[in-house]
């Protein structure tokens, strides 16, 4: 405080200096309070951090060190949960499950792609009539929780023979996923150069050059970004893979709540399944990062 | 578009607007055509089935009778209205969602404040940070549960051990957390996934802000907390405003929060989950589908807030560019 209450003498008489350094302020009470703001930044992202590094570690332990109290930090580190949980001891294998997760992520992922692509196009580089009113459209069916509609998709798939399919889940998926992925990529193609498009086209460029050298490079970040985010919400979906799919088509997530059993000890086996369940989304999470609060905001804030 | 621009023309040269109208529409209609998937897909898969739920609304049905089918006009609704379960789970779902999104907005907004600092290692810190938000939320919910919940070897009451065994004390205070305090414990991982999720949100509208103005403060000799409170927090409403109401609609869905840390019992039981229940465990459809339609009005109040607020912020953004 007292740093900025000197800040109005001192800057009067050398205001060209200051606006040079606006930030590096001649005290050290600021640097040193900076550098203590900094280390506070540091103890909370590690505090969040905490239950996903005990988590890890708690996958690495036997079931007796991970189920003590107080915790056994230095315990001795074995590959046993991982391997209980992919069925070394005889229990179900997490493979089927794995992959009809799989199967349930990308499948509607490319859907969403080939579907929210065409749209897109439509409404940023040559926008319909009203295209805005059709874009919050897209959004609004976002909005609408999915609890409303589980029953009448419930007892459409029971008509038809879908129940326990993994298709059914890629087409509710898909639905779940396509508004979002409409807004990110008509952001993203918005941001496409039409004149230099044009001027191409003009100069008789191919259309194979004009994609590759003009669009792609603006809207191939942000197509791989919309991917990776319509990945994570599909991996981790679980009330319609719950309600809608029994054991042929059961999805990773719920596979890991029939992991929890009332007899023994689990920690360990429940700790590593879900590291090995989480690698996905952390992996395409991470690789999104920049893209990520554009996805997560609707398209709302760049 | 086409009609206002030709009407005038038309009296004057009736025989040359003509022949170019049919290529027009045609042209109308390949521009729209690209769209045209992914709308009947979208409503196809998303708004068919809440009419389906409206009219099921509207029917005497349940599954273990199913032969027994009749119309009942808005009895369901009545019944739903003074389901005592469900009226709690509505103030349940009230209270779940308000704690957890004002609470995330307040740390998200500390976190990144803190962020938008330079410091040593500020890369690491981020993704330190969103790493909670990237655990899938089953697993979140277990590993807050069985982990670090657990009343036995958790790791919570574990730290309480550990730390009282430093001070001597050898029966440190062991709560059962989730069955003590069961809202708290589901709120509290919630709060753990989404702060994340704010923290991006308020870091993007921090570094959106026009330095220059800040910076002319500053040599006008405005203070932190004078440049916070009306330069920062100002041009940061749009963003509180957009996450608090995308938290609320993510927040007021939650499903696998509450189903795995406390299977909706203790009065934790929010909407989705009831209505998960009601008709997958009591095979009461008419009354599931009314509570549904009625989440469902309840969720409109809220969208049409956040669509005004999406809708104002994209604006801006056009203008901007």
């Amino acid at each position: 405080m007292t740093a900025t209450a000197d800040a109005p003498t001192g800057a009067a008489t050398s205001r060209p200096a200051a606006r040079r350094r606006p930030l590096a302020g001649p005290r050290r009470g600021a640097r040193r309070r900076g550098a203590a703001l900094g280390l506070l930044a540091w103890l909370v992202g590690l505090l969040f951090f905490l239950p996903v590094a005990w988590m890890v570690l708690t996958s690495l332990h036997s079931e007796q060190d991970a189920a003590t109290n107080p915790p056994s930090l230095g315990a001795s580190l074995t590959w046993d949960g991982y391997r209980t949980f992919f069925g070394a001891d005889g229990g179900a294998s997490p493979w089927p499950s794995l992959i009809n997760s799989l199967t349930a992520s990308v499948c509607s992922t490319l859907l969403v792609l080939v579907l929210a692509l065409p749209a897109a196009y439509a409404l940023s580089l040559r926008p319909v009539r009203k295209w805005t009113d059709v874009l919050f459209f897209f959004l609004s069916t976002k909005m609408l929780p999915v609890v409303a509609g589980l029953l009448p998709i419930y007892l459409f798939a029971k008509n038809v023979d879908m129940l326990d399919n993994i298709w059914l889940l890629v087409i509710l998926y898909t639905s779940m996923n396509l508004p979002i992925a409409v807004w990110m990529m008509q952001s993203f193609l918005a941001d496409i150069p039409v004149a230099i498009i044009e001027a191409a086209q003009i100069d008789g460029a191919p259309l194979r050059t004009i994609l590759a050298r003009v669009v792609a490079p603006v809207a191939g970040p942000g197509i791989a970004a919309t991917s990776l985010i319509c990945f994570i919400f599909s991996w981790n979906e679980m009330l319609f893979a719950r309600v809608l799919t029994g054991v042929r088509a059961q999805t990773a997530p719920v596979f890991l709540t029939s992991f929890i059993t009332s007899q023994g000890l689990f920690l360990a086996k429940v700790c590593a399944a879900s590291v090995v369940i989480s690698l996905p989304v952390l992996a395409a999470g991470f690789a999104a990062q920049d893209k990520l609060v554009q996805g997560l905001s609707l398209g709302a804030v760049k | 578009m086409t009609a206002p621009t030709t009407g005038p023309r038309a009296p004057v040269t009736p025989t040359t607007v003509r022949p170019s109208q049919p290529p027009n529409r045609l042209k109308v209609w390949a521009t729209r055509a690209p769209l045209l998937p992914a709308l009947v897909f979208l409503i196809a898969v998303t708004q068919l089935p809440f009419v389906a739920t409206l009219v099921i609304s509207l029917f005497d049905w349940n599954s273990l009778d199913p032969d027994d089918r009749h119309f009942t006009g808005l009895s369901n609704y009545r019944h739903a209205a003074e389901d005592e379960a469900l009226r709690e789970s509505v103030l349940t779902t009230a209270v779940l969602t308000a704690t957890v999104v004002l609470a995330t907005v307040v740390l998200g907004l500390l976190l990144a404040l803190l962020l938008d600092r330079e410091f040593r290692g500020r890369g690491v810190v981020r993704t330190l940070l969103i790493a909670p938000f990237l655990v899938v939320p089953v697993a979140a919910a277990l590993l807050w549960k069985h982990v670090l919940y657990n009343p036995d070897y958790g790791l919570f009451n574990g730290a309480l051990t550990w730390v009282a065994a430093r001070f001597g004390d050898d029966s440190p205070p062991q709560p059962d957390w989730v069955s003590d305090m069961p809202l708290l414990a589901v709120e509290a991982s919630l709060i753990w996934q989404w702060t994340p999720f704010m923290m991006l949100i308020l870091l993007a509208g921090l570094q959106s802000r026009p330095m220059d103005m800040i910076e002319a403060a500053r040599i006008d000799g405005a203070g932190n907390w004078q440049i916070f409170r009306y330069l920062t927090l100002p041009h940061l409403r749009r963003y509180l405003e957009l996450g608090v109401l995308l938290g609320s609609v993510y927040i007021v869905q939650n499903f696998d929060a509450v189903f795995t840390i406390t299977a909706g019992g203790l009065d934790t039981a929010n909407l989705p989950y009831t209505i998960y229940q009601t008709f997958y465990q009591a095979h009461e459809y008419g009354q599931a589908s009314a509570a549904g339609v009625l989440v469902v009005i309840g969720s409109i109040i809220i969208a049409t807030f956040a669509l005004r607020v999406v809708s104002s912020l994209f604006t801006e953004e056009a203008s901007r560019s």
